[in-house]
């Protein structure tokens, strides 16, 4: 069983429209590369020059900001969700 | 009139019509309301404003809202008091306390929220929520009483008592497992599900505008002066960066002539990513689990903490975090300087002044002038002490136990 990664609907025009996208199991950065992969236009969106994710993306495994664990080396087991939010919020 | 005319992304200037949005599509940015300024110069005057109402809408051309259709509970124009004996202890010269614990809920709030709640109907909403520390539930509860709107407030489930209590009273409390960066993004993912208004989502660009709204008061009370240095406690970076966007826009719009106003931020030690980023000289503002007693306060990752860094370095100031203990004491020295009684946020405020009057960041020669954004009877646990014994009903009674002090 996959992992899953959930895209929040201003990127899904991004994605043909697909809410969820199955990706392998293993590390959150090599997911994200592997949606990039198939879906090439969300490269520049999700990620900065220096590969890492833009200031105004936040990333979640299950319920989870990967800046408390590992980043991108954050590890997603199979089932797990993989959420990617705007940061820009609260307050 | 409304003199708002877009929304625009703070980062890439793209533009989007003006609807429920607070992001930028394309680069995730945060969208800000922009105005037609010329026009708002060309209708704004300090004697209209001196002649509107005493609430924030006598600022209703610098509001993204039609002022005459507002959800209006009195937020704003609170009183702005020179504080000579608290001045006299920390050693500085004028200092001001603008007393924003005197708004309809007893915290600043207020304002954010009766301009997002006005333009919530504007849009058609009918059901408002907000992720919020406690002070923002209460304000967004009665603002949807008011206007007749349903509402979900959220809110991490270790608050202060009586924001729970008060808000409950006023509406619907949803208590969350988790802390307020828990809460928020839960909201975040609710904006995706339901029709609401989340006032801190995505109505943020809207709700933030009414938060400028401080620096517009500051400015007219001060006789249409501004201060030197304003000091400003920091959750989530907004208030900060909307003061000091309201100083802007008075010179933009020809009310006051130059905008040399040092901001400076208040953190407590135990939630303290700006100011830590502050220190470090970094732009990389690091989120933090949060672990204190200044709750209103206790955002670990700052939506605006990278632009309220980059406002406090462009304008020459500070960021500061205080400890839990020196959080208390201030307190108790603003009650017993100013007769003001502050929850701990103003607390942290009051410690951070204290702070940087003691290392310099702060002179005497300086018009300071310090926010205080809720009120001290929401937050009575961090200052309760034990009951005072009573005493017999006689002056005899009386004297047995007081003349002993002298």
């Amino acid at each position: 069983m996959p992992a899953t990664i959930r895209i929040p609907t201003s990127l899904q025009g991004l994605t043909e429209g697909s809410s969820e996208v199955e990706v392998p199991a293993g590390q959150v950065g090599a997911a994200i590369d592997d949606l990039i992969t198939r879906y090439p236009d969300l490269g520049e969106r999700l990620l900065g020059e220096d590969g890492k994710p833009r200031r105004f993306v936040n990333i979640f495994v299950a319920e989870d900001d990967i800046r408390f664990l590992d980043g991108l080396e954050t590890t997603v087991t199979d089932g797990q969700v993989v959420t990617i939010l705007p940061a820009m919020a609260g307050g | 009139m409304v003199f708002a005319e877009s929304l625009i992304c703070r980062e890439c200037s793209r533009t989007y019509e003006l609807a429920p949005a607070y992001f930028c599509e394309w680069c995730f940015g945060p969208l800000d309301v922009l105005y037609d300024y010329e026009a708002v110069a060309e209708s704004i005057s300090r004697e209209k404003i001196a002649k509107g109402p005493p609430t924030l809408w006598r600022y209703a051309d610098l509001l993204p809202v039609e002022a005459s259709a507002a959800t209006d509970l009195g937020a704003g124009f609170t009183p702005l008091v020179r504080a000579d004996r608290l001045a006299e202890v920390l050693g500085l010269g004028e200092v001001w306390v603008k007393n924003d614990t005197l708004n309809p809920t007893n915290s600043f709030k207020d304002r954010p929220v009766t301009v997002a709640v006005t333009k919530a109907i504007e849009f058609g909403i009918k059901t408002v929520a907000c992720a919020s520390t406690g002070n923002l539930a209460n304000a967004v509860a009665a603002h949807a009483a008011r206007a007749g709107l349903d509402s979900y407030v959220f809110v991490p489930h270790d608050i202060e008592r009586s924001k729970i209590v008060a808000t409950a009273a006023l509406g619907r409390v949803v208590a969350v497992q988790g802390n307020y960066d828990d809460v928020n993004r839960l909201c975040v993912q609710l904006t995706e599900e339901y029709p609401w208004g989340i006032v801190n989502v995505n109505l943020r660009p809207y709700y933030a505008e009414g938060s400028k709204t401080l620096a517009f008061e500051t400015a007219e009370q001060l006789g249409w002066e501004l201060p030197d240095h304003v000091v400003v406690p920091v959750a989530s970076g907004a208030l900060l960066t909307k003061i000091a966007k309201g100083f802007d826009e008075l010179v933009q719009v020809g009310l006051v002539d130059s905008a040399e106003v040092r901001i400076s931020g208040a953190q407590a030690e135990g939630c303290s990513p700006v100011a830590t980023a502050f220190e470090e000289g970094s732009d990389d503002v690091r989120p933090q689990k949060p672990d204190t007693i200044a709750k209103s306060l206790a955002i670990g990752d700052p939506a605006d903490g990278y632009y309220a860094l980059r406002e406090v370095r462009r304008s020459g100031g500070a960021i500061a975090a205080v400890t839990e203990d020196e959080i208390v004491e201030a307190i108790h020295l603003l009650a017993r300087t100013e007769g003001i009684l502050t929850e701990p946020a103003g607390g942290v405020t009051v410690a951070t002044l204290a702070k940087m009057a003691r290392d310099g960041r702060v002179t005497d020669s300086e018009r300071v002038v310090i926010y205080i954004t809720g009120h001290g009877l929401k937050a009575l646990e961090v200052i309760a002490t034990d009951d005072p014994v009573p005493i017999p009903a006689t002056v005899d009674g009386f004297r047995a136990e007081f003349e002993k002090e002298e």
